[in-house]
Parts: C-alpha cells; structure tokens; sequence
C-alpha cells in the first residue's frame, strides 16, 4: 500500500469511527462506512489539510470510495512533482 | 428524569448529594481564568458513569461528539436517563406511538463554544475550513433535534429559548402540548453548557456573577445571604417525560408527580434587572397557582430561582410574602442553587426536577450558606440543611433577562 494510501484510509477510520478493516480501496463512505453527505464535506477537508491539496466541489463530488480518494490525490501530488 | 448536574450525573446520586448539603461548585481549571474576576462555576465532574460522574465517550461514539456542542451532549446524557427510566420506547414498527412523542428540549445560549471556535477559525482567515459541523452544533434546536432522532420521536420537534427561564418554559409549554393534543408524550427539559472563555466574560461583563469567594468556591452561592454577591455559573441538562395521565396509566408507568399548574409574565422594564418591585415574579407565580386551582396555602414547598445575586433574591422574597400572606409561616422555600450554581438554561428544568423530588420524598433540600439572612421573613429558607416536611405541592420559578418569568406546579402522583 502506497503512503498516500495508508494516510487515507488513517483519516477515515478517524473521521468516521469505523474499523480500519472496513476500510478498503472499494469502500464507499456513504453505503459502506456510514457516513452522510456532511461526513464527506468533513473528510475532503481533512484530506485537503493533511496533504496540502485543493479538492474543488466539482472533484468533491465526484470522491466517493476510498479508492477515489486515494487516486484523486496521487494525480494532484504528481502535478506537484512535474511542476 | 435525567440529570447532569455539577453535583454529578443521574438523579438519585445528584438528589443523595443535594441532601446532604454538598456543593458541586469549584475553581476553574479546563480553560484560563486570570484575566477575568470570577474564576469559580459549577461544572459537571469528570469521571466514569460508575462514579456518578461524566466521560462523554461513555455516551456519545466519538465521531458524534464534534458534530454537537456541549449544551447537546450534555442534553443527550440526561435525555437518554429520562427516557430510560420512563419505559417508553416505541420500536420502528410502533409509527403511531412514535409520531405521538414530542420533545422540547431548550436552551438559553446554545452552541457558544462551537460559534467562538468558529469565530477563530474565519477570523484567521480560514473560513473555507470551517466544519460543516459547525451550524448544527450550535443551533439550540438541535438538542431537541439530536434526542428525536437517537430515539425515532416524531412528534412536535421544538425548542425553547427564553434565557435563565427556559427550564421551566420548556416544560409547561411541553404539559399544554399534550393537553392540547398535539401529543401523548414530551421529552422536556433545557441544557447549558456555557461555562467557557466568552461565557465567563460575558457574564462577568454584565456584573452578574460573584467574585469574591475564588478562594473558597463552595462558599459563593449563597442565596439571601447578607454576604452574598452574585451569581455562580453552572452548566447541565434536566430532562423529563411527560405523558398524558390515562396514557401513562395504561401502560403501567411509573408517576413521579403531575403537572398541575402553569403561569408567565413579563417585566417589561430592563434588559437584565429585575422589576424594582418583584411584580413580575409576583404575576407569574399567581398566574400558575390559578391556572392549577390552588391557593398559596395549599402550597408547602416554593424552589426559587434564588440566584444569590444582591438584588434579585429579596425582590423574590417579597413577591412570594405578597402572594403567600399568614401563609408564608408555613412555607418552606430553598435555593438549590447554592450547590448546583445556576445552570441558566437548564436551571428550570433540573430544579423542576428538585420539586418532583421534595414531594416523593417529603423533603425541602436545602440552601446552603444562608447564615444571616440579608433580610428577615416569615418563610423557611431552609438553611443549610433539609427538612423533613410533609409536602403535598411544590412550585418552582425561573426567570430570565429580558424580563421573562415562569412558574410550574406539581402534585404527588395521583
């Protein structure tokens, strides 16, 4: 698992209370971990802190699974290298 | 009923305490106090359940905690006792009971923590990183909303905000629902959790609160007391079930008192002073003894709002002495705010709690620190420690800035 991984799915077991092997790439926040759609707002925002990243709403919205996140911020942290 | 109080969580260990004339009031120790003049407040004890004490977490899953403000929490902790001890909690599949149980769960501030967490946050320039969290934790509703929702109330969502007299607002407004029908069953009550840096302040501020007992904290609260020189702040939540009589027999509840009499007014004369003569406490208090048909002789227990500020406890004095003529010789009438402190919001409620409590068990709870009485009078103040009294009816007054006034009566269950 990548870091940007391993931190992600840290933020979540936090942020939504759940058990860490709930956890995987195919989760989805809100019909497999309990969240609704205010946990989610929460949980872009701690991603956007804890990895310097801007998550504009239209992206938001469009983060459903862990799996989502993850990638979402690994494209963003590649722009950062190339530039 | 349900109590989180500074004399501890749930009703019989908090009621044990207030009998034994213990305080729950204390230095300040969870935030700084040393810019400010009053560094003392009445706040719920850390500890396990067990102990009679608070951890949230026993409560409340962590991921909710940052999703409600303390007032909520502490709401939630005395509406789950409540509820608990009441029996009634109709399953999913009992839509017709569940739509027929309200609550209204009020609040005099609300969210002051969270809105000052807020403030800080888009003051720093942060306001995108405000918590979608932040407005439902603050709203005062919310208590009432969070209770009906942990629970499936459906009926009447409401929520009272009449400052230090929302207690008891919240729970005769509760008892006329019902008798109204607009349900069978309310969860009443009011919750405070202010004592914070910009409660303190605020109050401190207003000149309201007592500033020279720091040293000796237990001393501070001491209604009609010559030597007494402000109010204490106090946080907590009172919560009851109340429930239509044929309702509550039906199902074989447990009765702890009927509500049986209900009354208001206003001052109409400043924004935090009492009325130069009492006349406001004085027409609530006639208002609810008419409203329940009983006369001041039929009366044998007054909880006052006596919040041993210099001003409004012998305005209090003398409008019950008015209202109670020869009949005040046999009058018992205490503070309990001189162990709790004030706890503003909720105060009307737990202290409700307090007067179901002195007609069960036939006891006046005391008010402590009353050694020379800044004035002299026929009525009891039952200094120091409890009486043992036959008590038949007791009332209890809130009554709040912006001049507002309340007063409910209760009887022994039927």
């Amino acid at each position: 698992m990548s870091e940007t991984a391993e931190k992600v799915k840290k933020i979540v077991v936090e942020h939504l209370g759940v058990e860490e092997s709930k956890v995987t790439n195919e989760a989805s926040f809100i019909d497999d971990l309990g969240a609704d759609s205010l946990d989610t707002v929460e949980l872009v925002m701690a991603f956007e802190e804890a990895f310097g990243v801007e998550i504009p709403d239209d992206a938001a919205e469009k983060i459903t699974t862990v799996n989502d996140a993850i990638k979402y911020i690994e494209a963003q942290q590649g722009e950062a290298d190339k530039a | 009923m349900g109590i989180a109080s500074p004399l501890g969580i749930g009703v019989e260990h908090v009621w044990k305490r207030m009998l034994n004339a213990e305080s729950g009031i204390a230095a300040i120790q969870n935030f700084d106090v040393s810019a400010l003049p009053a560094k003392i407040a009445g706040q719920v004890p850390q500890g396990s359940k067990t102990e009679g004490k608070l951890d949230i977490g026993e409560w409340i899953p962590l991921k909710d905690q940052k999703k409600m403000d303390r007032f909520i929490q502490l709401a939630l902790v005395a509406a789950t006792e409540a509820v608990e001890d009441s029996g009634w909690m109709p399953g999913e599949d009992e839509e017709e009971a569940r739509c027929a149980t309200g609550v209204m769960i009020g609040s005099g501030i609300g969210g002051l923590e969270s809105i000052y967490e807020a403030a800080q946050v888009v003051a720093a320039g942060r306001a995108r990183r405000l918590s979608p969290f932040f407005i439902p934790s603050a709203l005062i509703n919310l208590a009432s909303g969070h209770v009906s929702i942990k629970y499936g109330f459906k009926g009447p969502n409401h929520a009272v905000v009449t400052a230090c007299a929302t207690g008891v607002h919240a729970l005769g407004d509760a008892a006329r629902l019902i008798a109204l029908g607009d349900a069978d069953v309310m969860v009443a009550g009011g919750a405070e959790g202010a004592v914070n840096d910009i409660g303190l302040a605020g109050f401190c501020a207003a000149r309201a609160l007592s500033t020279g007992y720091n040293d000796t904290p237990v001393l501070a609260s001491r209604p009609w007391d010559e030597d007494r020189d402000g109010f204490v702040m106090g946080e907590g939540a009172g919560v009851v079930v109340l429930e239509e009589y044929e309702h509550a027999k039906a199902r074989g509840a447990k009765i702890y008192a009927e509500v049986i009499g209900y009354g208001m007014s206003g001052d109409a004369h400043h924004i935090t002073a009492p009325s130069d003569t009492g006349d406001g406490a004085f027409r609530s208090m006639r208002a609810a003894l008419r409203s329940a048909r009983v006369e001041p002789e039929g009366v044998q227990y007054v909880n006052a709002h006596g919040t041993s500020t210099p001003l409004g406890d012998d305005l209090e004095l003398g409008a019950v002495e008015r209202l109670w003529g020869d009949a005040g010789s046999k009058l018992a009438m205490s503070s309990t705010k001189s162990a709790i402190g004030h706890l503003l919001g909720a105060a009307g409620a737990v202290e409700g709690i307090f007067s179901i409590l002195a007609i069960r068990d036939q006891v006046a709870p005391p008010t402590l620190n009353l050694h020379k009485p800044s004035r002299e009078s026929i009525i009891d103040r039952v200094p120091r420690e409890a009486q043992q009294r036959p008590i038949e009816v007791a009332l209890s007054n809130s009554f709040g800035f912006g001049g507002t006034n309340a007063s409910i009566v209760f009887r022994g269950a039927p």
